[in-house]
């Protein structure tokens, strides 16, 4: 699904240049569901923010589902993150004066589909995300967990390939954080590719794969066991 | 443009944005608002001074006699001059070049009276060209003729409002008023745009008045007009040789400048003229200031808009929106909100002015106006810069990386 080869990154610092990311080589395959881990500077969330298109590798080769992602002009690269990509956010970025229906339904209008259609699927996911009932309240009527729960539904709207969520927990206490997880864990079964950048071990521990990141290298990829979060058990 | 799907998403940005969206339609209602109202009272001031002179024809010298401040030719200083029927013939025959008309006037207050109802009214012996000269409108019958000056007739032109306070109803051609003791017939009745105190004249031929006062051949004073093409140049020039011809005919002192008055007309209005064109320059000057600022005004909002959306701009962007679109929804509001508020203060503006008519006459404004190019030029200029306003700081949101966007604070 995704295929990144020798991936360098530097951000200028007036005359000096940060390398954040030093030669990344990832493959990923469809359905899996992996932690990126590392602590902070240690390039995890630039190496999802590259695969997310929201920022342009300096050096590298980088293949989402067979097509080479190089030289985007903005508009495509809009096109592709919206047919391609879902995003969770650390602080949810839900616009605060639409509601969560309409949150949902935000990035179903820049797929160009009409209104009806729009409102129709926005219900579906977030009925999926358990928030039905909810689908009138504003972001500011929602809880931590409940807020992040429709950004997932908004991800998860436009049917992307690939869903990316940076520290999708980061501001969440822990039993919200397990409800998001327990979610997140479900798509995947569902058959989704899920990226989560994250820096704690429990959170890396739900997922089936584990990068660790330090000072923008690959220290260690390994698969690991999946602690299946059971939000009843809480 | 057409979509009706962006339409939705910028009514709901609008409807719940509302603090936002007043601020920007507020700025720009009210300067489009405060240019109107500025340019049309400017206008209303021009008003004021056209009117001061719309009354009376501007091609006349007013000639007063006075009291002479200089001995001369065996004179004493503080003789009072007088002029004679034979002046008038003279400046006439000495000027018929520039000359279109020439009529004295004596002015009389007298108690006039009809069928038991009576007033002191103020009465004129003027000649027939008198009629030009004040723009006296017939309302019924005629003005003075040559043949009631030749013939000494006993005949009176009324004003309006002498007509309604003595006759009511009645029409008062062909009926005999009492003017002191003597019965004269009212040929006509006429209106003057100068107001109240003209219509309480009463005109009669200047040698009847004369008759009534034992036939004597003294006048008041009389007013010259000249041929209006012969320019403003040869106009003064012909003020300054009819005043040095009087003088001379005076006997004055061609150095003493009380003996003779003489208001010229023309000069006056040009004065003025030149006043108010300063004054139109002036309120032009402020207007195009307040829309300045009103365009600094919406520059600033929208530049403060844009930076509040920064954030909302960037989750559009990670959801898929292009640089295209994001501009095109903010500009789009833009307008849509310059455009309303501009045509709502514009609206609004006029409507005022409409409203005062003559409210403001003591302040010299009456009936303020704007012309409808104008107003809609400076809208359509607000409206504009609002746009542009509204496009740079949008084209700069749209092209900051989503990542940019959407860093924590």
């Amino acid at each position: 699904m995704i295929s990144i080869k020798n991936l360098n990154k530097s951000y200028k610092m007036g005359d000096s240049s940060l390398h954040v990311l030093k030669g990344i080589d990832l493959q990923v395959e469809e359905g899996e569901l992996i932690a990126i881990m590392g602590s902070s500077g240690s390039g995890k969330s630039t190496l999802l923010n590259i695969l997310g298109m929201l920022d342009l590798a300096d050096e590298g080769e980088y293949r989402l589902d067979n097509v080479l992602i190089k030289d985007l002009t903005e508009t495509t690269a809009a096109n592709y993150r919206n047919q391609f990509l879902g995003f969770v956010f650390q602080s949810f970025n839900l616009i605060n004066y639409k509601n969560a229906l309409e949150n949902v339904a935000l990035p179903l209008y820049y797929q160009g589909l009409g209104r009806k259609i729009r409102q129709q699927k926005a219900l579906e996911y977030l009925e999926k995300v358990g928030l039905k009932e909810w689908a009138t309240h504003l972001p500011s009527e929602l809880s931590g967990g409940q807020k992040q729960r429709v950004a997932i539904a908004r991800a998860m709207a436009s049917q992307p390939k690939v869903l990316l969520a940076d520290e999708p927990t980061g501001a969440l206490d822990s039993k919200t954080s397990n409800e998001v997880m327990a979610l997140i864990q479900k798509i995947n079964q569902e058959g989704k590719t899920i990226l989560v950048v994250t820096h704690e071990l429990d959170i890396a521990h739900m997922c089936k794969r584990i990068v660790t990141l330090k000072d923008g290298v690959i220290v260690e990829d390994k698969k690991v066991d999946q602690i299946t979060v059971d939000t009843n058990v809480q | 443009m057409f979509n009706r799907d962006r339409w939705q998403e910028i009514f709901q940005t609008i409807r719940k944005n509302r603090l936002r969206t007043f601020l920007s339609g507020f700025t720009v209602a009210l300067g489009i608002f405060i240019f109107i109202v500025l340019f049309g009272f400017g206008n209303g001031l021009k008003n004021s001074f056209e009117q001061f002179f719309l009354d009376d024809a501007t091609n006349t010298l007013w000639v007063y006699p006075g009291l002479t401040s200089k001995p001369y030719r065996g004179y004493k200083a503080n003789r009072r001059i007088e002029f004679e029927n034979n002046d008038l013939k003279a400046v006439k025959d000495n000027f018929n070049f520039f000359l279109e008309g020439i009529t004295p006037r004596i002015s009389r207050n007298i108690t006039v009276s009809y069928k038991g109802e009576s007033d002191n009214y103020q009465t004129r012996g003027v000649a027939p060209s008198h009629q030009y000269v004040e723009k006296t409108i017939m309302m019924k019958g005629r003005f003075l003729h040559q043949n009631d000056i030749e013939y000494q007739k006993k005949v009176v032109v009324i004003g309006r409002l002498v007509a309604e306070d003595l006759f009511k109803d009645e029409n008062p051609i062909g009926k005999f008023l009492e003017l002191g003791s003597s019965a004269f017939k009212v040929i006509g009745v006429f209106q003057d745009q100068s107001g109240d105190r003209e219509e309480r004249l009463i005109y009669m031929p200047y040698t009847t008045r004369q008759l009534l006062e034992k036939n004597s051949d003294k006048i008041d004073n009389f007013i010259v007009s000249f041929r209006p093409e012969i320019g403003y140049a040869s106009a003064m020039a012909f003020e300054r040789q009819l005043r040095l011809f009087l003088k001379e005919r005076k006997s004055i002192d061609p150095r003493d400048n009380n003996g003779i008055r003489i208001r010229n007309v023309a000069d006056q209005l040009k004065q003025n003229q030149k006043f108010a064109r300063v004054l139109q320059i002036i309120v032009t000057f402020v207007g195009l200031g307040t829309l300045i600022a009103g365009i600094i005004g919406i520059s600033n909002i929208m530049v403060f808009v844009v930076k509040e959306r920064t954030k909302e701009l960037g989750v559009r962007k990670a959801l898929g929106a292009t640089p295209k679109s994001v501009i095109a929804m903010v500009l789009q509001e833009s307008i849509f909100i310059t455009t309303l508020s501009g045509i709502f203060g514009m609206l609004s503006g006029i409507a005022l002015l409409t409203n005062i008519q003559d409210q403001l006459e003591r302040f010299f404004i009456i009936d303020p106006y704007i012309d409808t190019l104008t107003a809609t030029l400076a809208t359509l200029l607000l409206i504009l810069f609002g746009g542009i306003a509204g496009y740079i700081p949008a084209k700069r949101a749209a092209s900051i990386k989503p990542i940019v966007a959407l860093r924590d604070e």
